[in-house]
């Protein structure tokens, strides 16, 4: 089984989720390059403004640990990801979970992805103002958390840090991307984990892709947020228990 | 008892005054005119409770608030980096702090705010209740700004820079040497480390009258822009030079006392060969200028050095200068070089004149393969990447030599 983070934080999301895997599958998570503790590549950073380029690293993740039969569980932009590395090599997938899916998040009518053009520029906005206060010289406060769930002290220096040059082209290939066409041509068998109250990925989307892929089923999560598998993680690996089961 | 300082005393009544007015301060004062906005909402952002402060900033009720979620107050694009920074920063580790969002008004103006919140759970670890503070950042705001315009001003003066240097560099060096007729030529060029900085070495071919030819290799001290511009002042007056004078310690001596005058601190090492295809072979006048002295490899023998040191130039009135005459024999060659090759370092160890020789001497190769075997030596020796830049020159007779105009046999 391979988890794939969605934009913004790193493999760290599926902490509560993943383990409950690790006994039946073999678990595989990864970062993306510049989030996590991955670095950011130094020379070919610019091909990374599209998501085929981060379908091409997913893909390489299974060609150098030779997975075969995958079980994909993508979250957020990553479901596309996964949509477009199984177009290119459908035999190497066995299933798709797609966890709160968009294919298009900006609205061309009568699609409603939920957001205009600018709203994606305020987010890159949102974006650089937020990574003025997190120079790479300032040491995160370490809170004395030992005795909740929580991400330890080095974790927390690297959660949800992600290169800003990087972040910036993962925000930009990921909110003006457009995969609606490629849906119809994915062939393995899929399910959509669709969360009842998403901001980001309104059921109606959730709805589209399913309708839009051949063999696909829809769960709805009673979950409000775009990360049920930090909400509601007994709920979110019971419905890919079911599916990955039946 | 001693008199009590009068400040002293001052502190203490102030002290007094502090406590009665937090007597008179119940919990909901504290907490409604707070200095900041106030929120508590559910795990999953439904707000259940706000404070004054934060209905006055953002002129909504509390019953507009109660029952909807923190997110739909804020931008679009604050509200897509709420959820996939914010929440999942505050559910991973029970706080989220400093973060930049918008906070959109009743009016639907903006309010530029800092917001902190903490998530509290209950005996069990299962998440209570999200508290959250909300800052007024207007000016803040406004100051940060700028500084991301200056940083883009930065970045991209920067870019500027960096393609200024790479236009520089590639206007200095010949992208090949010119073809001359009756000789092989063959020279490389390599910038030290990654080769976005421009260096001091640089070497020039050229033709000066009939049969007559020069070839220079040198190096201008230090590095980046200024060295850049030295660097092509020196090779300018080196052709303009070599037209008037014959002798290579003359050509170096006017390139001197031009440097002396630029205003520069900078100095130059070169060595020169003048070349004069005849009967025999090639006619050389060489001189060195603080530069290592040209390598001469003739079939069969050991590389010797060629020509006495003479002084660098730039820095002194009157430097020392030697001229030196050989013939360049069928089979014959000779090499130019630069200190980026004796002196490439790996730990302590130097590359040096041994291996240099040893490269040199290698017979039964052409001269392309001589000099650009040498370059990958020297590049290899520094695991690929040069402390310095470094230049080859080598000059080649063939063994079918023949004087200018001679019918083929």
């Amino acid at each position: 089984m391979v988890f794939a983070h969605g934009f913004g934080c790193d493999q760290n999301m599926w902490r509560y989720v993943s383990p409950v895997f690790e006994e039946e599958f073999r678990v595989v998570l990864f970062d993306y390059p510049g989030h996590g503790g991955t670095r950011p590549p130094i020379s070919e950073a610019d091909r990374y403004t599209t998501l085929s380029a981060y379908a091409q690293d997913l893909l390489s993740v299974c060609r150098e640990l030779e997975l075969a039969e995958v079980i994909f569980v993508g979250h957020s932009v990553s479901a596309m990801i996964g949509v477009l590395a199984e177009i290119e090599e459908p035999e190497r997938f066995a299933k798709l979970v797609l966890l709160g899916p968009s294919p298009c998040y900006t609205n061309d009518p009568p699609y409603a992805g939920g957001f205009s053009e600018s709203d994606i520029e305020e987010l890159l906005e949102s974006l650089e103002s937020n990574y003025l206060g997190w120079s790479s010289a300032m040491a995160p406060v370490i809170m004395g958390n030992n005795d909740r769930p929580e991400l330890g002290a080095e974790l927390e220096a690297s959660f949800c840090r992600t290169d800003p040059e990087m972040a910036h082209r993962f925000a930009r290939a990921t909110f003006l991307s457009d995969n609606r066409e490629d849906l119809k041509r994915v062939t393995t068998p899929s399910l959509v984990l669709q969360c009842t109250n998403d901001a980001i990925a309104p059921v109606a989307v959730g709805e589209f892709v399913c309708d839009a892929i051949p063999d696909c089923s829809l769960v709805l999560l009673d979950a409000t947020g775009h990360c049920p598998h930090l909400s509601k993680p007994d709920a979110t690996a019971a419905a890919i228990a079911d599916f990955v089961g039946g | 008892m001693a008199e009590r300082p009068i400040d002293e005393a001052g502190a203490d009544a102030a002290l007094e005054a502090f406590y009665g007015a937090l007597a008179d301060d119940d919990a909901d004062e504290l907490y409604d005119r707070a200095p900041c906005g106030y929120l508590s909402t559910t795990p999953d952002g439904t707000i259940i409770k706000v404070n004054q402060t934060f209905l006055t900033w953002t002129g909504y009720s509390r019953d507009e608030l109660v029952g909807r979620t923190f997110a739909e107050l804020l931008t679009a694009g604050g509200r897509i980096y709420h959820e996939t920074h914010y929440a999942p920063m505050l559910q991973m580790q029970g706080t989220a702090r400093e973060i930049a969002l918008e906070v959109v008004k009743a009016g639907g103006e903006r309010l530029p705010a800092l917001v902190n919140s903490v998530l509290e759970r209950d005996d069990q670890g299962a998440p209570l209740v999200v508290r959250t503070a909300v800052f007024d950042a207007t000016e803040r705001r406004r100051y940060e700004q700028e500084l991301v315009l200056a940083k883009r001003r930065a970045e991209d003066s920067e870019r500027r820079a960096r393609s200024l240097v790479r236009t520089l560099q590639q206007t200095l060096i010949p992208p090949e040497p010119p073809e001359i007729p009756g000789l092989e030529v063959c020279a490389v060029y390599r910038p030290a480390g990654a080769g976005d900085e421009v260096g001091g070495d640089f070497y020039d071919v050229f033709e000066i009258g009939p049969q007559r030819w020069v070839v220079v290799v040198g190096d201008v001290r230090g590095k980046g822009v200024e060295a850049a511009v030295v660097t092509a002042f020196a090779r300018y007056w080196v052709r303009a030079a070599a037209v008037r004078h014959a002798e290579p310690s003359q050509v170096f001596r006017v390139v001197n006392e031009v440097l002396m005058r630029h205003d520069t601190d900078r100095f130059c090492t070169a060595a020169l060969l003048r070349l004069h295809r005849t009967q025999e072979g090639w006619q050389v006048v060489a001189a060195s200028a603080g530069h290592p002295l040209p390598l001469l490899v003739k079939p069969g023998t050991r590389a010797r050095a060629v020509g006495r040191p003479g002084l660098f130039l730039g820095s002194f009135a009157d430097p020392v200068l030697h001229d030196q005459e050989l013939l360049l024999e069928p089979g014959d060659v000779m090499v130019l070089y630069t200190d980026g090759v004796t002196e490439a370092r790996r730990g302590d160890e130097f590359y040096g004149e041994r291996r240099l020789r040893g490269a040199v001497e290698k017979e039964g190769i052409r001269l392309k393969d001589r000099v650009e075997g040498l370059l990958e030596e020297v590049v290899d020796f520094q695991s690929g990447s040069p402390r310095d830049d470094i230049v080859i020159v080598g000059v080649a007779v063939p063994w079918n030599h023949r004087p200018a105009g001679a019918k083929p046999p």
